[in-house]
C-alpha cells in the first residue's frame, strides 16, 4: 500500500485545489500543526492524569486548585519551567548540553507521524511502518546518553550510562514482540496491521494468536517501561540514587524538554501496542449484530484514545507500585529471561502462523 | 582546576586514595553523595570511592548539624535538659526523654506511680511504632516505591495526632518528667490507642503484602549489606541493626526499666544481618509493640500519674546513669552533678552513631543502589549522631 492510499476529505479538498508539489507542502504543515498540537496536549494531559493517577494510589486528591479538577495546573507548571532561569553550569560541553533535550522530543514526534489514529488519521504510512518506528524511537536514547555525558557530572555519567546498558537492551525483546506481529499479519505498515485486526475482539493480536499474543503483549509493556525509562525501570533517572541521573543538571525549559518528551513517549509507546495488539482504531466487536453496530458509531480515534489511556494507566499503575530494580537484576532479567522468552515466544507464534492454528 | 588538598585529604582515612584499576585502563573516582542527597535523610556526607558503579569504600563526613546538646545542657537545669534531648533523634525523643528522667530518678530516689510507669512504657512503644512507621515509608522509597511513603506516613498520623492530644506537640515532646509525666492521658487516650491497633494490625498485613513479599524487595535485600555478629558487636551496633545480626541486646528484656518485666513480649533476632533481615526486625518489633499496648491497655492503672511535682532538683554530688531502648537502639545517659542545680556534664550514647560506623564494612564491595538500601535499613537519624 502506498502513503497515497490515506484518503481524508480535508487533503483531498487541498489536493483538488492546489497544484501537486503545493499540495503536499500544505498538507505536510497541515500534518505537523497536527502532530505538534497533538503533542502539547497529550503531554499536559497526561501531566495532570499522571499527578491525579499517583495521588489517588497515594491515598491523596492530587492538584484540585488551578481550574476545575486542578486540569489547568500542568499549565501552571509549565509556566512555572518557562519562566525558570535556565542555568548552565560552566563545565558542561555546549553542543551536547544544548542538543541532547531536543532528541528526545523529536523521536517521539517521528514515531507518532506513523500511528493510525483512526481509519484515514494518519500522517504517513510506509511499508516498513515497524522499521521507521525502531529507528527513530533511538533518538530519545541518544538524547539521554548526550545528555548525561555532555552535563559534566558524575551523577548524570552514571545515570546515562546505565540509561545505554538499559535501553539497548530492552530495544532487543521489544524488537522480537513487534516482529512477532509482523510474523503474524504479514505486513510491516502499522495501518495495515491494525486492518489485519478487523473482526470480533478475539482477532485482536493479543488474543488470536492463542498464548504467544497474550505473552508478546505483556513482554512488551516491560520492555516499553525500560524503554520508557519510568519506574519500577526508572534507573537512569533513579532519584534516590543519582538524584536525577541524566537530567541532574537540567533546568527550567531544558529539563521540561526532558519532562515533556517522557510523557509523549509513553503516549506513542502506548499507541503502538494498541496499534499492534489491541486492534488500534478499530472497535471491540463482540460478535452480537446490534451492540457491534453501537460500538462501531463512536469514531476509530476515541477507540484508539480509549485503548492508549488503558495502556498508559497499566504504565502508571506499575510505576506508583513497585519499587525499583537494581542495574544489574535488570539486565539480567533482560538477557536471561525476557530475551530468551521472546525467542521461544517468537517461535511458538511461527509454529502457530505456519499451522494456523490461530482463533479464526 | 581543583588541586589535591591536604587540609581536605586529612579529613579522609590514611590510605583512602584512587587507584587504577583495570588492565583497560579504567580508574577509580570519588562521589559526593550529601550533604544534599534524597537518600541520606538529612545533612550526612558520604565520600565514596566508586570503581563504575561498583562501590570500594565509603567514608561518612558527619558534623553538619552539630548543635553541642551535651555543652548546651551544662548551662540548663537538670529538668530543663529535657527538652535538649528531643532535638537529637526527633522520632524517638519520648525514648530519650526518658532516659533523662530516670537518670534524675536515680539521683534523687524518686518514685513513679504505677499509671505513670504505664504511660511510659504505652507512649513509648507508641513511639517506637511511629519511628518505625516513618522508617517503612522512607525504606520503600529509598528503594524506588514512592507511594509506600505515604502509606507510612498515613499510619503514623494517627499516633502523631494522639501525640498531639497528649502534650501539644507532634515530634518534640518534652512530655516526661522525673517522677512521671508532665500531665495525666486525657480520657480519649485509651480507646485511641485500641483504634490505632486496630488499624495497625490491618495495615501491617497491607505493608507485607506490598513490600516485604514482594520479589524485586527481597531480591534487592536478601544477602546485601551482611554484617556478621562479630563484627555489629565490635562496632558497638545495636536495635534492630544489632538483632538483625543475631545480637540479642534489648535492654527492655535484658535489664527491664519502668515496667517493661511485667509484658510479654519477644525480642526479634534475624540470623544473616543483612539488609532483608534488618527489614524484617523492625517489621516484627512493631507486631511486638503492639502487643506490648494491648497488654498494658487492659491493666491501665489509676490515678495518680505523677508523684510529687517539684519543677527543678538540687542533684547529690555523684554520677549518674540510665539506657533504654530507643527505636533505634541503646541510647544511654551519663550525668555528672557537682551538688548543684545544673550538670556538671552531660554524656549522651546515642545509637545511630555506632550504627552507621559500620556502612563502610556492609556496602564495600556492592553497588550505589545497595548503598541506598543499607542507609535505609541502617534508619539513622543524623542530629543524633552529631548531636
Amino acid at each position: 500500500m502506498t502513503p497515497l492510499s490515506i484518503t481524508h476529505p480535508l487533503g483531498d479538498w487541498i489536493r483538488q485545489q492546489l497544484p501537486s508539489p503545493f499540495a503536499a507542502i500544505a498538507n505536510g504543515l497541515i500534518a505537523v500543526i497536527a502532530i505538534a498540537m497533538l503533542v502539547v496536549v497529550t503531554a499536559i494531559f497526561l501531566v495532570w492524569l499522571e499527578r491525579k493517577v499517583c495521588a489517588r494510589f497515594q491515598a491523596r486528591l492530587g492538584p484540585t486548585r488551578v481550574g476545575p479538577f486542578g486540569l489547568l495546573q500542568p499549565v501552571a507548571d509549565a509556566i512555572k519551567l518557562l519562566m525558570k532561569e535556565n542555568i548552565r553550569p560552566r563545565t558542561v560541553d555546549q553542543l551536547a548540553y544544548f542538543l541532547a533535550p531536543l532528541l528526545p522530543i523529536t523521536g517521539s514526534f517521528l514515531v507518532l507521524i506513523v500511528i493510525p489514529f483512526d481509519h484515514n488519521l494518519q500522517v504517513l504510512d510506509p511499508d516498513a511502518g515497524i522499521v521507521y518506528v525502531t529507528a527513530v524511537s533511538g533518538m530519545g536514547i541518544l538524547g539521554v546518553l548526550i545528555g548525561g555525558w555532555g552535563s559534566n557530572n558524575k551523577y548524570s555519567l552514571l545515570g546515562s550510562m546505565r540509561a545505554g546498558a538499559q535501553l539497548f537492551s530492552y530495544e532487543l525483546s521489544m524488537v522480537l514482540c513487534m516482529l512477532l506481529i509482523v510474523m503474524a499479519s504479514g505486513t510491516a505498515s502499522l495501518r495495515n496491521i491494525v486492518l489485519s485486526q478487523q473482526g470480533t475482539i478475539l482477532d485482536w493480536w493479543i488474543f488470536k494468536l492463542p498464548v504467544a499474543g497474550l505473552v508478546a503483549f505483556l513482554l512488551f509493556i516491560v520492555s516499553s517501561t525500560a524503554e520508557l525509562n519510568r519506574g519500577p525501570l526508572d534507573l537512569s533517572e533513579a532519584e534516590q540514587e543519582l538524584t536525577g541521573g541524566f537530567h541532574t543538571e537540567y533546568t527550567g525549559i531544558s529539563f521540561s524538554m526532558f519532562f515533556l518528551a517522557e510523557f509523549v513517549n509513553m503516549f506513542a509507546a502506548a499507541g503502538l501496542g494498541a496499534t499492534l495488539f489491541l486492534g488500534g482504531f478499530l472497535a471491540p466487536q463482540i460478535g452480537w449484530h446490534p451492540v457491534d453496530q453501537l460500538l462501531a458509531f463512536i469514531p476509530g480515534f476515541i477507540w484508539f484514545a480509549a485503548k492508549a489511556y488503558f495502556l498508559i494507566f497499566l504504565y502508571m499503575w506499575t510505576r506508583w507500585t513497585f519499587p525499583r530494580l537494581r542495574i544489574d537484576h535488570l539486565l539480567s532479567l533482560e538477557w536471561k529471561f525476557l530475551l530468551p522468552a521472546s525467542l521461544a515466544n517468537l517461535l511458538l507464534a511461527a509454529t502457530l502462523v505456519l499451522f494456523k492454528w490461530v482463533i479464526p | 582546576m581543583i588541586k589535591a588538598d591536604s587540609k581536605l585529604l586529612s579529613t579522609l582515612p590514611p590510605g583512602f586514595a584512587l587507584h587504577d584499576t583495570g588492565e583497560d585502563g579504567s580508574q577509580e573516582y570519588f562521589l559526593n553523595m550529601g550533604p544534599q542527597h534524597p537518600s541520606t535523610h538529612g545533612v550526612l556526607k558520604l565520600v565514596v570511592k566508586l570503581d563504575g558503579e561498583k562501590v570500594v569504600e565509603v567514608v561518612p563526613h558527619l558534623g553538619f548539624i552539630h548543635r553541642a546538646i551535651e555543652k548546651m545542657g551544662e548551662n540548663e537545669s537538670f529538668v530543663q535538659y529535657i527538652h535538649l534531648t528531643d532535638r537529637m533523634d526527633y522520632l524517638s525523643s519520648h525514648i530519650n526523654n526518658l532516659c533523662v528522667c530516670m537518670a534524675i530518678e536515680k539521683a534523687m530516689g524518686i518514685g513513679v506511680p504505677e499509671r505513670g510507669e504505664y504511660i511510659r512504657v504505652m507512649v513509648s512503644e507508641l513511639q517506637r511504632i511511629q519511628s518505625h512507621l516513618l522508617w517503612w515509608g522512607s525504606f520503600g522509597m529509598d528503594l524506588g516505591a514512592v507511594s509506600t511513603f505515604l502509606y507510612g506516613f498515613k499510619e503514623r498520623e494517627k499516633i502523631t495526632a494522639l501525640f498531639e492530644e497528649l502534650c501539644g506537640a507532634r515530634l518534640t515532646m518534652n512530655f516526661f518528667r522525673p517522677g512521671g509525666s508532665n500531665s495525666d492521658v486525657p480520657e480519649t487516650f485509651l480507646p485511641r490507642v485500641k483504634e490505632i491497633i486496630q488499624d495497625l494490625k490491618f495495615a501491617l498485613d497491607e505493608f507485607d503484602a506490598l513490600l516485604t513479599k514482594n520479589p524485586i524487595i527481597i531480591e534487592r535485600t536478601r544477602g546485601v549489606g551482611i554484617l556478621p555478629k562479630e563484627r555489629a558487636i565490635s562496632y558497638g551496633c545495636s536495635g534492630p541493626v544489632a538483632r538483625a545480626s543475631g545480637v540479642d541486646l534489648d535492654v527492655r528484656k535484658h535489664s527491664p526499666y519502668s515496667v517493661y518485666d511485667r509484658f510479654e513480649f519477644d525480642v526479634p533476632l534475624g540470623k544473616n544481618g543483612d539488609c532483608y533481615d534488618r527489614y524484617w526486625v523492625r517489621m516484627e518489633e512493631m507486631r511486638q509493640s503492639i502487643r506490648i499496648l494491648e497488654q498494658a491497655s487492659a491493666h491501665f492503672p489509676p490515678d495518680p500519674y505523677r508523684s510529687k511535682e517539684k519543677p527543678n532538683y538540687k542533684v547529690p554530688a555523684g554520677s549518674y546513669f540510665a539506657s533504654v531502648e530507643t527505636a533505634r537502639g541503646l541510647f544511654c545517659t551519663y550525668m555528672v552533678s557537682e551538688n548543684a542545680m545544673k550538670p556538671y556534664r552531660i554524656k549522651s550514647r546515642s545509637p545511630n552513631f555506632s550504627n552507621l560506623s559500620a556502612i563502610n564494612e556492609m556496602s564495600a564491595g556492592g553497588k550505589i543502589a545497595d548503598l541506598v538500601t543499607i542507609l535505609s535499613t541502617l534508619d539513622i537519624i543524623v542530629p543524633d549522631i552529631d548531636r
